[in-house]
């Protein structure tokens, strides 16, 4: 015998609840309806997405969030690596949780909980500290460090502290302290990322130029999807690729269940990445959260660096005639087939994309592989915007658009948020909207169907778990969005004639 | 000293023994085996001081405290994250403080606005930026009753002076403009930010708003911040017991409810922890009574129940009984069902605010037993208020860390345990049935006599799921 019991999702819709809502009222000094239902209109307009635009000073709902996020998604990938941030505790709190939030997965972080003490005198003793504490306490094999503003704003030099902690014997000598300097008031996560990275790689790699190990680096980016990270394994093994993952993510944010928690479940093996040095190239599946890496890798290593985003089809077709020109190795078959089934699924479902209008919100290399995808699709974009776009990115997006009649429709809106999109989405009404979980309030004011793609994705489960990049990538974004729009279209004709089963 | 007591000490030593000194000599001050007769002079937790640096402390800061926790829920004020992106990002919409509106016009409860701080306001200072950004924001949304500026913490180190802006743009406005300086290096944890906010609403909003009429029967609930909707399912009791609930903090608040709830003749509070500090300013500057109470579990809700119907006539006491009356069937039926299947669980607790107390009725109730509790953000008051309500010889924590977690969780073999998002999935990886206690796991209400059953469902498919005996274990 079950027992009915009802959550708040039934709960407040009785009539007890109903009913309380408007008593409440009484002690509210509300607004009267009638002008809350003119301001509400009046949100829609033109007028005010005017006034919307003209805004300078204000973020409302941007999609993006700060540099040590990305830096300790980063450092994690490593093998027996703990994320460790000189500053704030509350900042350390908020990373952790919003990374769990995401992967559903635990993530451990450290912070060396600097106080009003240190905003004065500086924040050597937390640092020195809490490197004593956390290498005894959770015996990490590197601890790679980064920063929260006030650590920046007081100007904690790190790396007079590590070395400090180290010639008082506080952590062993040796210990790898790779550090990044990762301001939240400069940049978002992506550059977090990239510091970190560059960071790690300039300092464990040092002293380590050798023998060419003939081997290819991978650094995916702020890329989180763990299903991308197996995805690009498998692919590289396919073709026979001797490689590198440089931070993989995929161990820690998608470790087995074996009834143990493991705080360092695996990741990039140090003595990989110290070898990163000698490999024959570096490829980054993202551009924007690797820049300073890259050109790093380039100068510092003299090594070919080039960067090869895999998703939709152009793009994946041109990361394996690159791969496949770096390393001499031809695409296998089995890739092939892939493609072939990836396009097959495209063609089979393109009288439900073709023609329909997307406003698209998220990171700019994920933007660019999507509005590719899309008008490969015959899809138009429309409104695109990316809260933490530059320039370059502005002009590099306008120049894909250009290559394709489907792009000609599409604005491009850099370093704007989504309550710009919303006005965007009731002047100019799209019919599908791309973007992450917090797109949904976006679904609710405009009823334009959502397709959860990007960071973070709080309110489905496991989307992070299906790749995004490759042959396979292009499958499953096709089958979202494609099961959107009949999703939606069967919601729309559920009372007409049109309600067909087969499609 | 009991034997009991001494077991549990030995095995607090021997989870300390893995800390460099200095470490272990400070935590050792913040894990005791419980004492419920509080006879035992080492059975006391130090609390409400600095974590140690590097320890993997679970807590958040000032800034979390009071945009998050108190001033978050008002639905009817903007509340800017003034400073750099990542604060509001992380904290949107992460409580689920649920309110009635229109979003975006008439309340703004599940947005993110922040002034974005970028090098040049490091440099050069951001209060000219946020007097800018005031002036949007007022022009987007008319009908906002009121704007809450809550510090990050580079404003309070580049010395901006926010309270100069917001009284400037009060006057303007005409509209409450808080200045909540919030900064999240302020203070030891969530628990300052409380404080602070609590304060600003006594300098800003109390005393301010509009009320035709007041009765005999006035209360304000006080410390229900509205969690999957505990608040609504509390007020529901209240009224029903005769009350006239005229502000609600801080769940569905608005801001009129801030200024009026000083013409209650109760404050009924929940959140000790969290709103204590208001409850005695109005005690001292408006003559006002406040008194706890429980809501979580039955047998603590009737008590509560009767508890708060002490404080008025006979009326108020008759349809208090009445309704037990009429509950009570309903709660002997949900015990009835869930008890079975949870008779004899051992719970470990580990949360912040009221809960690492509040809940264990509650669970005592489902026959479950609570073997560790522990607070993230607690004082001594709290810690006081806990060890009689424990079981002689269990684990009582202060600002526990990872470490400790997990070796008391191996060393104590919960059959499940309670706290945060933090915490949630290591214990998943281990195999030990896991409920979030902050946010309720996105279920709820938990409070009240609509909320109980909820509450039990939960548990027992937490503790009951099958998926847990899927696990292929290793040895």
């Amino acid at each position: 015998m079950t027992l009915k019991v009802k959550d708040h999702n039934e709960l407040f819709l009785e009539e007890d609840y109903q009913k309380q809502f408007i008593a409440k009222k009484e002690f509210e000094d509300p607004w009267p309806s009638e002008k809350v239902k003119e301001i509400a209109e009046w949100t829609k307009t033109s007028d005010y997405q005017e006034k919307n635009f003209a805004r300078k000073n204000i973020k409302i709902n941007p999609a993006k969030a700060c540099q040590p996020l990305g830096a300790i998604f980063c450092s994690s990938g490593f093998d027996g690596t703990m994320p460790f941030v000189q500053g704030a505790q509350g900042c350390v709190a908020y990373f952790r949780s919003h990374l769990n939030r995401h992967f559903k997965e635990p993530l451990a972080a450290i912070s060396t909980s600097m106080t009003e003490d240190a905003a004065v005198f500086g924040g050597l003793n937390n640092m020195l500290e809490g490197l004593e504490n956390a290498y005894t306490l959770y015996s990490p094999k590197m601890l790679a460090v980064c920063t929260t503003c006030m650590a920046e704003v007081i100007g904690d030099d790190l790396n007079a502290y590590i070395r400090t902690a180290k010639e008082k014997g506080l952590i062993p000598k040796d210990l790898p302290v790779p550090f990044a300097h990762t301001p939240s008031f400069v940049g978002s996560y992506i550059n977090g990322y990239d510091n970190m990275m560059k960071g790690i790689l300039s300092s464990i790699t040092a002293g380590k130029k050798g023998e060419p190990n003939g081997k290819i680096n991978i650094i995916m980016g702020f890329d989180t999807y763990t299903g991308d990270y197996h995805e690009i394994k498998r692919l590289l093994s396919v073709m026979g690729v001797d490689f590198t993952l440089l931070s993989d993510a995929s161990a820690i944010f998608d470790s087995p269940n074996t009834g143990q928690y493991k705080l360092y479940p695996g990741g990039t093996p140090l003595e990989d990445a110290r070898d990163s040095i000698n490999a024959a190239a570096t490829v980054a599946l993202q551009q924007y959260s690797t820049l300073k890496t890259m050109e790093y890798i380039q100068k510092e290593w003299s090594q070919k660096a080039l960067v090869l985003p895999p998703i939709g089809v152009k793009n994946t077709d041109f990361f394996f005639e690159q791969m496949s020109r770096l390393t001499g190795k031809p695409v296998p078959q089995e890739i092939e087939d892939e493609r072939g089934r990836a396009v097959d699924a495209m063609v089979d479902s393109h009288p439900y994309v073709h023609g329909k209008r997307f406003a698209l919100v998220g990171d700019p290399d994920q933007l660019l592989g999507l509005v590719s995808l899309l008008m490969e699709m015959g899809g138009i974009p429309v409104h695109i915007v990316c809260s933490m776009g530059d320039k370059k990115f502005e002009e590099e997006m306008q120049a894909l658009l250009a290559e394709s009649p489907f792009g000609s429709e599409a604005k491009v809106y850099s370093g704007k948020d989504m309550w710009h999109l919303r006005s965007l989405m009731f002047t100019d009404p799209v019919d599908l909207l791309i973007g992450n979980s917090y797109a949904k309030f976006l679904w609710r004011d405009t009823g334009t169907p959502l397709i959860r793609v990007g960071f973070p994705l709080f309110d489905r489960h496991h989307l992070h778990r299906y790749p995004i990049i490759g042959y396979q990538g292009v499958l499953n974004l096709v089958t979202s969005i494609v099961n959107t729009v009949l999703d939606e279209m069967d919601r729309k004709t559920m009372n007409t004639t049109s309600f067909d089963v087969i499609r | 000293m009991s034997t009991i007591i001494k077991d549990t000490q030995k095995m607090i030593e021997e989870v300390l023994d893995a800390y460099p000194e200095k470490a272990k000599k400070e935590r050792a001050k913040h894990l005791a085996a419980n004492d419920p007769t509080g006879q035992c002079s080492t059975c006391k937790v130090k609390a409400n001081t600095k974590s140690r640096p590097g320890v993997m402390t679970v807590r958040g800061c000032a800034y979390a405290g009071a945009k998050g926790v108190v001033w978050g829920p008002v639905k009817d004020q903007i509340t800017v994250s003034h400073g750099p992106v990542g604060c509001g990002q992380y904290s949107w919409w992460a409580r689920r403080n649920y309110y009635n509106g229109i979003t975006g016009v008439d309340t703004f409860g599940t947005m993110h606005i922040t002034t974005d701080f970028q090098e040049k306001d490091i440099v050069y200072g951001g209060d000219k930026g946020l007097d800018a950004a005031l002036h949007e924001l007022k022009e987007l949304f008319p009908l906002a009753k009121g704007i809450g500026i809550l510090s990050e913490c580079p404003v309070g180190l580049i010395g901006d002076d926010i309270e100069a802006v917001s009284k400037r743009v009060a006057k303007e406005f005409r509209i409450p403009i808080v200045p909540v300086r919030c900064e999240g290096f302020r203070g030891v944890s969530q628990s300052l930010g409380h404080h602070i906010a609590n304060d600003t609403i006594r300098d800003y909003v109390l005393g301010k708003g509009t009320l035709e009429e007041t009765t005999p029967y006035d209360v304000a609930l006080i410390g229900d911040y509205n969690i999957g909707g505990d608040a609504w399912a509390s007020r529901k009791m209240l009224e029903e017991m005769g009350l006239r609930v005229i502000a609600q903090w801080t769940g569905d608040a608005s801001v009129n409810e801030l200024g009026i709830a000083t013409r209650a003749k109760l404050n009924l509070i929940h959140c000790y922890r969290s709103m204590n500090y208001i409850c005695r300013h109005m005690e001292e500057e408006y003559g006002i009574p406040w008194t706890e109470f429980n809501f979580f579990g039955p047998t603590k809700i009737y008590e509560s129940i009767r508890k708060i119907a002490s404080h008025f006539d006979d009326t108020i006491k008759e349809k208090a009984e009445k309704m037990i009356e009429k509950y009570k069937p309903v709660m002997d039926a949900v015990v009835e069902h869930y008890k079975p299947r949870l008779q004899g669980k051992k719970v470990m607790l580990y949360v912040g605010g009221l809960r690492p107390r509040h809940t264990v009725g509650a669970y005592e109730d489902l026959g479950m037993e609570i073997i560790a509790s522990g607070y993230e953000f607690g004082h001594n008051d709290d810690y006081n208020r806990t060890y009689p309500v424990m079981k002689e010889g269990a684990v009582i924590m202060d600002d526990a860390t990872l470490y400790e977690l997990e070796e008391f969780t191996r060393r104590m073999k919960p059959d499940m345990v309670g706290s945060g998002i933090k915490e949630k999935y290591s214990y998943h990886k281990m195999g030990v049935p896991f409920r979030q206690m902050h946010s309720w796991d996105y279920s709820g209400p938990y409070h009240g006599f609509d909320g109980f059953p909820v509450f039990a469902r939960d548990m027992d498919m937490t503790v009951n799921s099958p998926t847990w005996n899927l696990i292929r274990r290793k040895r």
